[in-house]
């Protein structure tokens, strides 16, 4: 019996199978300030998905005001609230990378139907 | 020392804390452990406590093991180890990990480290490398063996390449993060010594 993965199995809270890489979506992340928990919302193409299990990570990239940002979550993390996925994107990549040298309409990833 | 188990490394993993920050985690795998020998100061000279875990066939067990296992009325163990108790352990108890150790004590835990055969300098002594580049010639190469004829040979110590890792190692002052004394399961935060499936003992920190 691997114990590492009796651990983890007891540990893995939420694992967004429906996100996949090329979605765009919405993550609602729990942001503290304080005393304060508010929720703050980080939109982008889901350009990466790595890792498996408790590690596994989602890699967000959105453009904000012509600055390349981008998020690498954990899936498992309890600091996200949780992940609307808004488009489904059609992709020939299971990394998106690509994306980071273009600019404007050639980001843009066509929707799948 | 009082607490102390045995156990084997089944590696590692990332787990969240309350803050939602990921930490880096060791699983360890700790059968239950069996008292085989209460030593003392009368008879032995030292106070100890001898135990042991991990099933063994009873046809690879040499004879001054076999009559202690008899003694102390327990199976075959594969792996025996001594600790300093605090308190009396009676002959063939059984100790699991929940019975040592609680979630947030700090721990040691030793164990031998990964081989990595021989290995040159920079490696090995973390020294530093030649110009790479400018036709220099010297990219890894050892450096200066001492002066010349005062002393007129090279100093005991000097170091060179050799063997390395496969000795005795103890990281010192980890915490525990998780223990399930039923499935035998001890989690720690940080690496430890060793690869997947080595014997490592954990013992409770001497900085505290």
């Amino acid at each position: 019996m691997d114990l590492v993965k009796v651990v983890e199995s007891e540990n893995i809270r939420n694992q967004y199978p429906d996100v996949e890489v090329g979605d765009f979506v919405k993550a609602h992340l729990l942001i503290k300030e304080g005393a304060k928990e508010r929720i703050q919302v980080f939109e982008g193409y889901v350009i990466a998905r790595k890792g498996q299990g408790l590690s596994e990570t989602i890699t967000i990239r959105r453009v904000s005001y012509g600055i390349g940002v981008e998020r690498i979550l954990p899936v498992n993390s309890p600091k996200i609230d949780h992940i609307d996925v808004i488009r489904k994107g059609k992709i020939r990549r299971a990394k998106l990378y690509y994306l980071r040298d273009r600019q404007g309409k050639a980001a843009k990833i066509t929707q799948k139907i | 020392m009082t607490k102390f188990i045995i156990g084997r490394k089944s590696g590692m993993t990332q787990l969240f804390d309350d803050n939602g920050n990921v930490i880096p985690a060791t699983v360890i795998s700790c059968e239950p452990m069996y008292v085989l020998q209460n030593k003392t100061v009368e008879t032995d000279g030292y106070k100890a406590c001898k135990v042991g875990t991990g099933s063994i066939r009873a046809k690879l067990v040499n004879k001054p093991d076999a009559g202690q296992f008899k003694k102390a009325d327990v199976e075959p163990k594969r792996i025996i180890r001594e600790f300093t108790p605090d308190e009396e352990y009676s002959l063939g108890q059984e100790i699991k990990v929940s019975d040592m150790f609680a979630v947030g004590d700090k721990v040691d835990v030793s164990g031998v480290s990964k081989g990595k055969g021989f290995q040159g300098n920079i490696k090995r002594h973390g020294q530093k490398g030649g110009p790479s580049g400018h036709g220099s010639m010297y990219h890894r190469r050892v450096g200066s063996m001492g002066a010349t004829s005062t002393p007129g040979r090279v100093v005991p110590g000097k170091k060179m390449p050799g063997h390395m890792g496969a000795v005795n190692c103890t990281v010192q002052n980890l915490s525990v993060v998780m223990v399930d004394g039923e499935r035998g399961i001890l989690v720690i935060r940080g690496a430890i010594p060793g690869p997947k499936g080595g014997i490592v003992t954990v013992q409770n920190t001497v900085k505290a």
